[in-house]
């Protein structure tokens, strides 16, 4: 028994129809949620989530702002490095922003501190290798301004 | 089951789980598009207006409507909140906050002979402020003790204020027959200015504790002073010489012609409104029955400035007191609950930091940011409330607290103590005095109650009671008249009234310390101080009288007989 080759090929269509669908839905809203901008480096980009306001406005007032961009301190240097915690850090970012339930002052986890150290650090090399800043000292925690307040 | 269908059949599965799958990718996508959406549209509308509100809508719930948020946060003031040292931990939902005599015993002997021995308990949230005021034995309606002036703070009363006022004063600007209206309310009872208030609330008579429009301008939302009690204050205030750092607008004030009174609501600060509105009632004020409320502030914030004026303000001839202690018979001041002055001596004040910020906490729901009217401790959430300044994690913000409030218990307890002390030892020196007095007092009370038919007609019980009332009152008298004309006593008096009142200051306040330390530290230490010298003048008086009451004969007291 031989079925007719378009009753063959409908299940085919349906599924890539869908398949569409979810693509168009799917591509549409990273459009709306300006996605691709997630993948650069302006700092209006991490104020798209309304909890980043304070901290961008305080990025705006302080004294790295000409100098330094939310990446250069909370990204590491590196390529894939870089993008593998701009992703993990987006990953937790989005869950806690879309499902709620984080606290209203956040505070950096301790990975992201140690990125954050190490950028100092990199930047100001040359200034810090022969001061006893040890690792055990943060650099913020004296420098707390430098960044942003909140 | 043929061969042919099996692959058939697997391909159909294939199929419908491809599509299942994709299916989900796009409902996923679906939902965050519409949750993405829906913050955008939250971060761009603060608030939808539903209803209008005005002036004389003092039901919260009415302005709910256009702001449920803040509502919501403002009904949950009726949870029972408890920290370690407010609020009364381990009393159940419903059930009244413990007696502060409780944890504080020296409560009783400091208050001897006022309402305050009788019922005063720890705080409960807002949505109380009412029915609390109902419910303390410090305000039976039989008794009618209290006056209109205790609704300025418990209920939301400028609508009875303005009427009254109009009513008063047709012709005066709306501030003056603000100020009438206070004057009104303030010669009217409690109960009284209760059902006239509860009449213009409509929905069945009963008026609202403090709602939104105490603190907002129902038109703009903005953060406004309505109280004239406060308005009064803050204007004396600012014609003094007081050191305001922690209130540039006063210090701008004083800089201009001062032609135009200093008006809180278009001179202050947006900042310092966030404490104004607080400080309508978080303050000392004075409010006897027939007299006007006012706040002591002519002279500045500071516990001597207030007592300074206290002690220089007259109620009818008389030098203003509180009341006359019972065990001592010296006239004494209460200190009511001054959050407003003792943060205003704070380091918080100073850098600009005020109430709301750390009671009403900004907080986010979605991309909505807003202040929380749940107004409550900043230890019940101390990462809103500390956390934006102080960049610890709860655990580490609540020690910083704790170790400041454990430090003040222990030298507020000590105060208490030393207090307790200090009436101990003037009671001593009264004690011969009374004792010399008792036969002429109970002659003279009999006198008295003889010419009452009322008396003559009560049960035997009930006369003792009368008779031992008059006794006590004569008794009094003669002490009144004797520490009047006696230097050392009238020394004596004036120690106990500073120590009393240092202390209840400190006591009355709601912070356990913490809004100024090291203020409320310094004013328990001169508390401590001014007992204790009490105590050792007395003690040596007591000497010296107990010696020559020996020598006289008609006394027949313990202390004679040794």
């Amino acid at each position: 028994m031989r079925q007719p080759r378009g009753v063959a090929a409908m299940p085919i269509l349906a599924v890539a129809a869908l398949a569409g669908v979810a693509v168009g839905v799917a591509g549409y809203a990273f459009e709306y949620a300006s996605g691709s901008s997630y993948l650069g480096n302006d700092p209006a980009t991490c104020a798209n989530c309304h909890v980043m306001a304070s901290h961008y406005a305080g990025w705006q007032a302080a004294p790295h702002h000409l100098v330094a961009t939310c990446n250069d301190c909370h990204t590491p240097a590196g390529f894939p490095a870089k993008y593998i915690v701009k992703a993990t850090n987006g990953y937790h970012h989005s869950m806690a922003f879309t499902l709620g339930g984080y606290p209203d002052v956040i505070q950096a986890r301790p990975e992201s501190k140690r990125v954050v150290e190490d950028n100092c650090r990199r930047c100001h090399a040359a200034l810090v290798e022969d001061i006893a800043h040890g690792r055990d000292v943060s650099c913020v925690r004296c420098h707390a301004s430098v960044g942003h307040l909140r | 089951m043929t061969a042919e269908a099996t692959p058939r059949r697997n391909r159909g599965l294939l199929i419908a789980l491809v599509a299942g799958v994709f299916a989900l990718v796009a409902i996923a996508a679906a939902a965050l598009l519409v949750n993405i959406s829906e913050r955008k549209s939250e971060a761009r509308h603060a608030f939808v207006k539903v209803v209008d509100v005005g002036e004389n809508d003092t039901d919260p719930a009415k302005w709910g409507k256009n702001w449920p948020r803040e509502f919501d946060d403002y009904k949950r003031t009726a949870e029972r909140t408890a920290t370690k040292y407010g609020g009364g931990a381990g009393t159940a939902e419903g059930e009244m906050p413990p007696e502060k005599a409780d944890r504080d015993p020296w409560l009783k002997r400091v208050f001897a002979g006022y309402l305050f021995a009788v019922d005063y308990r720890d705080r409960r949230g807002h949505a109380y402020m009412l029915n609390d005021q109902e419910v303390t034995k410090r305000n039976v309606p039989a008794e009618g003790k209290q006056s209109g002036n205790c609704l300025h703070c418990h209920a939301s009363i400028t609508p009875l204020y303005k009427k009254l006022g109009k009513e008063a004063a047709p012709q005066a600007s709306e501030a003056d027959q603000l100020q009438a209206g206070l004057v009104k309310v303030g010669e009217m009872g409690y109960w009284d200015a209760y059902k006239q208030l509860g009449e213009l609330a409509g929905q069945g008579g009963k008026p609202h504790p403090v709602s939104c429009v105490d603190c907002h301008d129902p038109q703009s939302m903005e953060l406004r002073v309505t109280r004239p009690g406060f308005i009064a204050g803050i204007q004396k205030l600012a014609a003094s010489k007081a050191d305001v750092p922690h209130l540039p607008s006063i210090e701008r004030w004083r800089k201009t012609d001062r032609k135009k009174a200093y008006d809180p609501n278009l001179d202050a600060t947006r900042q310092e409104k966030r404490a104004y509105v607080c400080g309508q009632c978080h303050v000392e004020y004075f409010c006897g029955k027939g007299q006007t409320i006012f706040f002591p502030w002519a002279e500045g914030l500071k516990v001597e400035q207030m007592e300074h004026l206290y002690d220089n303000t007259m109620v009818k001839g008389q030098r203003f007191k509180d009341w006359t202690h019972a065990e001592t018979g010296f006239e004494v001041l209460k200190a009511q609950h001054p959050e407003f002055e003792v943060w205003s001596q704070g380091i918080h004040a100073r850098s600009g930091v005020t109430c709301a910020d750390c009671h009403m906490p900004y907080k986010r729901e979605g991309a909505q940011k807003f202040s929380d009217h749940w107004v409550r401790s900043p230890l019940l959430q101390p990462n809103r409330a500390c956390a934006s300044c102080h960049p610890y994690n709860d655990d580490e913000l609540k020690a910083r607290v704790i170790a400041i409030q454990d430090r003040h218990f222990a030298l507020l307890t000590r105060a208490g103590e030393a207090n307790v002390a200090m009436i101990d030892a003037i009671v001593a020196v009264r004690k011969p005095y009374d004792d010399r007095a008792r036969e002429a007092a109970a002659a003279k009370a009999k006198e008295t109650l003889a010419k009452q038919e009322a008396f003559q007609k009560a049960p035997k019980e009930e006369q003792d009671k009368k008779l031992a009332a008059e006794v006590k009152a004569n008794l009094l008298t003669a002490w009144r008249a004797t520490v009047e004309k006696t230097p050392a006593l009238k020394e004596l008096e004036e120690l106990q009234r500073a120590a009393q009142w240092r202390l209840d200051y400190v006591a009355a306040e709601n912070s356990m310390g913490f809004h100024a330390p090291q203020e409320l530290g310094r004013v328990l230490g001169e508390s401590i101080d001014l007992a204790r010298q009490a105590q050792v003048k007395a003690t040596l008086l007591g000497a010296t009288t107990s010696a020559t009451a020996s020598a006289a004969p008609a006394a027949a007291t313990p202390t004679a007989k040794r």
